[in-house]
């Protein structure tokens, strides 16, 4: 069945089951590396992605839920050459070790920072609360967020 | 707990009036006026047996102090807890000894009045928020004990906001009439034919545990009604099932059951805890499983029958679901059966199918859609049962739509009817602090 | 290295288990796991230039200038590809960016063994270095018989050329064409001088950074070759489960499916995409289970140990029979299985065509690999190649080895078609070896002048070391018909070690008795989980050390220095310490506390201190870990960034583990199989702050660094939770609940 989707600005039509997972299409029907499989359950946040501006886990999102909302991954905000400023912020602070987790830190860091510029300390742990990382990069993870948030580490967190 | 809390705040400005009213006509008669009791200094460490303060721990663990009386990554017992009601907002007290901004300087008697009275110590009428009309009925040899143990926390110098009503209601006086009809005093009566154990799980149910706080539904001015004891009620948007004849779960519930349920926030013949019912569970998952045997045994005496017989087979009627919910047959499939569906994990590990899920089969779809809204966090010390929150996902009308499928699939209950609007509601109801 | 008697005496072990011959004995290229580097033919040569001496193995440069350095040391996410970049930057002398760098490839690349037991620096670091100075002492002498003149008066720029006293100059590419690199290397080439490093020990940017923030094809997960079809493996819950009936004839006919592969009890579903391999699958899937091996033994937890036949391991014996008894610590202590917790289940890709077999894996030992799979399939060693592709972290044996014989298995059943195979995410957590449980025992005691006078130390574990090294090392493997046998479980000798890794104290101790009880039987599937048995062992030495000091009234720091005479040891205690502010560390109201421990990684690695501040929560037993201070000295640093990276995320892990890990199981299965019955830490729990100190050691031996924190850092907080409530947890993981139970609900 085709289906079409807006994915980093661009419609696309697709040849997928209706209820296929948003995953498997932005990876293998469109060809996108940025959100990845971690758990299929929703659980770990490594396939994070931007739905209408939300993060949301889009191994556990349909293709067919989509509809007209416009889909964002960590290839819509920037390359290598012409990072965003969050990327950058996580190259700055070589924010990754193993980096599996890393694009979907970024995708559900940028819609905490989309919605609020300057959140606090506090607000950026309870908003990545869902997100995992085994290579324990979170204090450089949160560095990364706070460079862009513009805040110093006050030590304000739980 | 919080949910009874809000689900005080329910009857909305109907319930302003009535109180006006009803304290209007009673005020004379209210006598509201009540002593202070002289403060006393903080207790020393020696005053209390040791025995005594670890009755008290359990105790305040079965009462869930700590849940309301304390704010988010805020010391615990500390208060400032806000709780968004229509008429404003509620903050709770802090319970640490400390002497200006705790209860340090309340005596024995004094916390004795507030459990049992809706009493301050200074007089001023306690907002029943504070379930003294649960608590009226614990003995004081146990208030005691929670006074015990509250005495002995390490103070914590920290004052709850003050509260934000709407006029009048920051009236206290007028909380007196509403006492006038829902405080009963008296200790629960012992029923002689049952036994030792379900009298205390009766003694912990209606007293301090206010079971009935969320599982008994309100009138419009807040208060349990009591020919409806049990009948289920509303919980932060959450529906608190019925605990009588009319709880829906598809498989009776066992003692055994209730007491895994209660201990571990999962049963693998009902469904998880979620929602406020996960601090419950946290709470009585650290108390003696005595104590827990005690309160299962009484609520599952309440919810009657046993299970005999053959188990009728479990409804799975996926096509006809499929062929009237064909949105919610899709949605399902790509959001909801990596973990529900057949072959998937959480069945391999033995987790409830969804036929056995309450929430499914309940009258009311509250919590199957806050559920789906808000998802589940492990109950017990972060391990456990973990679902996520859809809320961002699926719009409230493809969460209807899931709704609407998953009933029909896994149940033989009617439609729930008007879904998207209560998946609306539902949405609303749950993003409130 | 120096070594002192008691690491002579521990190295008594040696003799005990290891048979000298072949593979393997030559270096512990991976720490001693899997099959080893192969055997030496030079061993005057530094590390793995040991195996592979010939310097084209290592460096090619083509005459148009480009240079390709090649190493089998693969990037696991510990920035190993940025740190060997920069040593042969740095000792050929040329901008990193000028080289191409090619690692782990069976086909390519020199065999040095696995990627493992914080090896990559000391063995390929050092064969990298040394062998770059050998080429660019090869291009001066070519430099020189071009000029006529001799190599004395000649240097290099840093830009890829040889530059003569008098200003002339020549590209390295244009020396190329007269040089030949198929010669050995010889054992002192002039390294480059340490205070003129241009690119060694500074911060490079990790190279493989800037593709995995941006989306680029950085893993395993991330190939599409063309034609490729999509597998999974059909299973039952747990290792040592199969499915009573699984339901091939409804999969057959999905949409989508190509093949169900039937081989024994080994099951998979290849489709043409992926979600219908998952559909597939899980309808395959929906089948009661049956176990297939002994039940798991629930009553017991790690202790189960103590109950199973051993074999005796004397670690270390100073006894003298005198047991002092002025102030006598006793104690057990455990860590329960811990799971490896990648979070990208294992995937790998298999494509079979012309009798050949190509897999890209995320394994640690592709050399292995490729001779394991070979036996599996039935191919020569030589018609596999294996390709090291990236993934998500695995800090030792997860799933990247079966995950890869499978889809080898896969793809021979189908040749001509690439298949990508990954694991669910319950099938990860289910069926990879789990980090193994262990238990110690002590009694140690000081005498009146608060020094140790007497220490006997016992530790149960099993093999830490099931790396596949044959075909029977393999889950698969006895699962197809005909099978293979699982190989027999061993430890691994000492200075390494596996379960007694760490377990003799760097500490100067007289009148000691280290035991290693090895436990064969292995309750639970396991393998080398990051540090081995160092973390129980550091976990254990290093809380008993605070006991005793508490006995005797000794700070903590003082009573560990009192003991340590290695002065690169006692300078990371102080410069931890003092960064800290140990001496005015926060003293609170039975709520906060510090604590500190130390370790040398296997006593031949990385140093490393941690201090911490802690707040417990008495009413709920909640632990808030304010400021965690690292220092280590990893040698010279490659790139120190690198090395704070590491300890940090090592300190995270540790802390993850301590205070909240464990695999849990019922008799016929693992019970954690997701992220609701497996949590690790996230983000509302991890430090407020986190701060790693390196110490520089210009010129020093690199001293691998990637798992130096595990041990010292969960006994930091076992330490901190003791100053802060009096009560000390001696089993992980160190709960909330644990806390409770030690300080009673009334707290
Ligand atoms: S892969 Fe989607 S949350 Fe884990
Ligand atoms: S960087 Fe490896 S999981 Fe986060």
């Amino acid at each position: 069945m085709t289906l079409s989707i807006t994915v980093n600005g661009k419609r696309h039509r697709v040849d997928a089951s209706p209820e296929t997972p948003l995953l498997y299409v932005l990876r293998n029907d469109l060809g996108l590396n940025g959100a990845k499989y971690g758990c299929g359950l929703g659980q770990c946040g490594a396939c994070t992605v931007q739905l209408d501006g939300k993060a949301v886990f889009s191994c556990i999102t349909p293709i067919s839920a989509v509809g007209d909302r416009p889909v964002r991954t960590v290839e819509g905000l920037g390359t290598v050459e012409r990072m965003s400023p969050l990327q950058q912020a996580f190259r700055d602070e070589q924010a990754a070790q193993c980096g599996y987790c890393i694009a979907g830190m970024i995708m559900r860091a940028q819609a905490l920072l989309d919605a609020d510029p300057h959140p606090d300390e506090a607000s950026i742990r309870a908003h990545m609360q869902t997100n995992l990382c085994r290579c324990g990069t979170h204090m450089r993870i949160l560095r990364a967020i706070r460079r862009v948030a513009g805040i110093a580490n006050n030590g304000a967190a739980a | 707990m919080l949910g009874r809390l809000r689900q005080i705040g329910r009857g909305r400005a109907v319930l302003a009036a009535l109180l006006m009213g009803i304290a209007g006509a009673l005020f004379a008669l209210a006598l509201s006026w009540r002593p202070a009791i002289a403060p006393i200094t903080p207790p020393s460490p020696g005053s209390f047996t040791p025995e005594q303060v670890a009755r008290g721990a359990v105790l305040a663990k079965i009462g869930d102090c700590a849940v309301c009386h304390t704010r988010d990554n805020g010391r615990p017992l500390a208060g400032g807890r806000p709780l968004a009601t229509p008429f404003g907002t509620l903050y709770s007290d802090n319970l640490t000894p400390d002497p200006e901004t705790g209860i340090g300087t309340w005596s024995a008697a004094a916390f004795r009045r507030a459990m049992k009275d809706g009493v301050s110590r200074t007089g001023e009428h306690l907002y029943p928020a504070l379930p003294y009309e649960h608590f009226t009925h614990v003995r004081d040899a146990d208030l005691d004990a929670l006074y015990a143990f509250l005495m002995m926390r390490r103070p914590v110098h920290e004052a709850a906001p003050a509260n934000r009503l709407i006029f009048p209601l920051g009236f206290r006086p007028l909380l007196a009439g509403w006492k006038l009809l829902f405080l009963h005093h008296g200790e629960t009566p012992t029923d002689s034919s049952r036994s030792a154990e379900w009298n205390r799980g009766a003694y912990l149910v209606e007293g301090l545990g206010h079971c009935g706080g969320c599982h008994t539904p309100r009138n419009l001015a807040g208060g349990e009604i009591r020919s409806q004891a049990y009948a289920g009620g509303i919980a932060e948007g959450w529906r608190a099932p019925p605990l009588n004849a009319a709880n829906p779960a598809a498989r009776k519930w066992t003692q055994e059951a209730l007491v895994t349920y209660l201990r571990t926030g999962i049963s693998p013949d009902h469904s998880a805890a979620a929602g406020p019912m996960g601090p419950v569970v946290d709470s009585l998952s650290q108390v003696p499983e005595s104590e827990v045997r005690a309160i299962a045994a009484y609520i599952v005496s309440k919810m009657g029958g046993s299970p005999s017989g053959p188990v009728a087979p479990l409804p799975d009627h996926a096509e006809a679901a499929a062929s009237r919910f064909p949105e919610g047959a899709v949605l399902f499939a790509g959001a909801c059966a990596g973990c529900h569906g057949q072959g998937a994990p959480m069945m391999g590990q033995g987790r409830p199918l969804l036929s056995l899920a309450t929430a499914l089969r309940d009258t009311e779809p509250n919590s199957a859609a806050q559920a789906i809204l808000q998802g589940i966090e492990p109950p017990v010390a972060g391990r456990g049962p973990k679902m996520p929150g859809f809320a961002d996902a699926l719009t409230d009308r493809q969460i209807a739509a899931v709704l609407g499928y998953a009933r029909a699939r896994y149940t033989d209950r009617p439609d729930w009817k008007k879904l998207p609007a209560a998946v609306a509601k539902a949405r609303k109801e749950g993003t409130q602090p | 290295m120096k070594f002192d008697r008691r690491q002579l005496l521990a190295g008594g072990g040696l003799l005990v288990a290891f048979s000298m011959t072949g593979r393997g004995m030559a270096q512990l290229s991976g720490g001693g796991e899997g099959g080893g580097a192969p055997a030496p033919k030079r061993p005057d040569l530094p590390g793995s230039l040991k195996s592979n001496p010939i310097l084209e193995s290592w460096v090619h440069i083509a005459p148009d200038g480009g240079i390709t350095v090649f190493s089998g040391k693969a990037e696991l996410g510990q920035g190993i590809r940025t740190a060997l970049l920069q040593v042969a930057a740095e000792e050929l002398d040329v901008p990193p960016a000028a080289i191409t760098f090619v690692t782990a490839d069976t086909a390519r690349t020199p065999d040095e063994g696995l990627t493992a037991g914080s090896h990559s620096m000391q063995d390929g670091g050092t064969a990298l270095a040394n062998a770059c100075a050998n080429v660019r002492l090869l291009l001066s002498r070519a430099a020189a018989k071009r000029w006529g003149t001799g190599t004395d008066s000649l240097s290099t720029n840093g830009k890829g050329q040889v530059i003569a006293s008098d200003g002339r100059r020549v590209s390295y590419g244009a020396l190329a064409a007269d040089l030949s690199l198929h010669v050995e290397a010889i054992a002192n080439a002039p390294r480059r001088d340490p205070h003129h490093y241009r690119t060694l020990g500074h911060d490079l940017p990790r190279v493989d950074i800037p593709a995995k923030l941006t989306g680029g094809a950085a893993y395993v997960q991330d190939l599409r070759l063309p034609g490729m079809l999509h597998a999974r493996v059909v299973r039952g819950p747990s290792y040592g489960t199969h499915l009573a009936k699984p339901q091939i004839d409804a999969a057959r006919k999905m949409p989508g499916v190509i093949a169900v592969i039937e081989n024994g009890r080994f099951l998979a579903v290849v489709a043409r995409k992926e979600w219908q391999a998952i559909q597939a699958m899980r309808v395959v899937q929906d089948s009661d289970y049956v176990r297939d091996i002994p039940p798991l033994p629930v009553e017991d937890g790690p202790h189960r140990l103590q109950k199973l036949p051993t074999r005796e391991i004397s670690v270390l014996n100073t006894s003298n029979g005198a047991k002092p008894v002025w102030k006598t610590v006793r104690g057990s202590y455990s860590r329960p299985w811990y799971s490896h917790g990648s979070i990208g289940p294992s995937c790998a890709v298999a494509f079979a065509k012309d009798g050949a077999l190509t897999l890209w894996s995320h394994s640690q030992g592709v050399f292995d690999m490729h001779r394991a799979v070979a036996e599996l399939v039935g191919l020569p060693p030589e018609k596999v190649r294996c390709i090291h592709t990236p993934s998500a972290g695995c800090y030792g044996q997860n799933g990247a080895d079966d995950v890869t014989a499978e889809a080898g298995l896969i793809a021979m059943a189908l040749p001509g078609r690439p298949i990508r195979l990954q694991w669910m995410r319950e099938q990860e957590f289910g069926w990879e070896p789990c980090g193994c449980g262990m238990v110690t025992r002590v009694e140690a005691a000081i005498g009146p002048d608060k020094r140790i006078a007497h220490w006997h130390y016992e530790v149960w574990s099993n093999s830490h070391n099931n790396r596949p090294v044959g075909a029977g090392g393999y889950a698969v493997a006895q699962q197809i018909t005909p099978g293979f046998p699982a190989p027999e479980p061993k430890p691994i000798p000492m200075p390494e070690g596996d379960g007694d890794r760490n377990a003799n104290p760097l500490y100067v101790f007289p009148n000691m008795d280290v035991r290693y009880h090895f436990v064969p039987t292995m309750p639970l599937r396991v393998s080398a989980l990051r540090s081995l048995g160092a973390h129980l062992n550091v976990f254990t030495i290093e809380s008993v050390l605070d006991e005793l000091a508490l006995a005797g009234g000794v700070d903590p720091l003082q009573f560990r220095l009192a003991h340590m005479q290695d002065e690169r040891a006692r300078a990371v205690m102080i410069e931890a310490a003092d960064r800290f502010g140990w001496s005015r560390r926060p003293r609170g109201d039975g709520r906060r506390g510090c604590g500190m421990a130390f370790a040398r990684y296997k006593n031949i690695g990385a140093y490393c201190a941690i201090v911490m501040d802690i707040e417990v929560e008495r009413e709920t037993g909640a632990i808030t870990i304010h400021r965690v201070q690292a220092a280590v000295d990893a040698g010279q640093p490659a790139s120190p960034d690198g090395i704070r990276n590491q300890v940090e995320g090592g300190i995270l892990q540790s802390l993850s583990w301590a205070t909240r890990e464990a695999v849990t199981y019922d008799a016929t299965r693992r019970t954690s199989f997701d992220w609701g019955s497996y949590p690790i830490l996230r983000f509302e729990e991890v430090p407020r702050s986190v701060a790693v100190h390196v110490i520089d050691r210009p010129g020093d031996p690199f001293l691998g660094a990637g798992e130096t924190a595990q041990g010292p850092t969960s006994a930091a907080l076992a330490n901190a939770i003791a100053d802060a409530t009096g009560a000390r947890l001696r089993d992980m993981p160190l709960t909330p609940a644990a806390v409770k139970a030690a300080i009673g609900l009334a707290g």
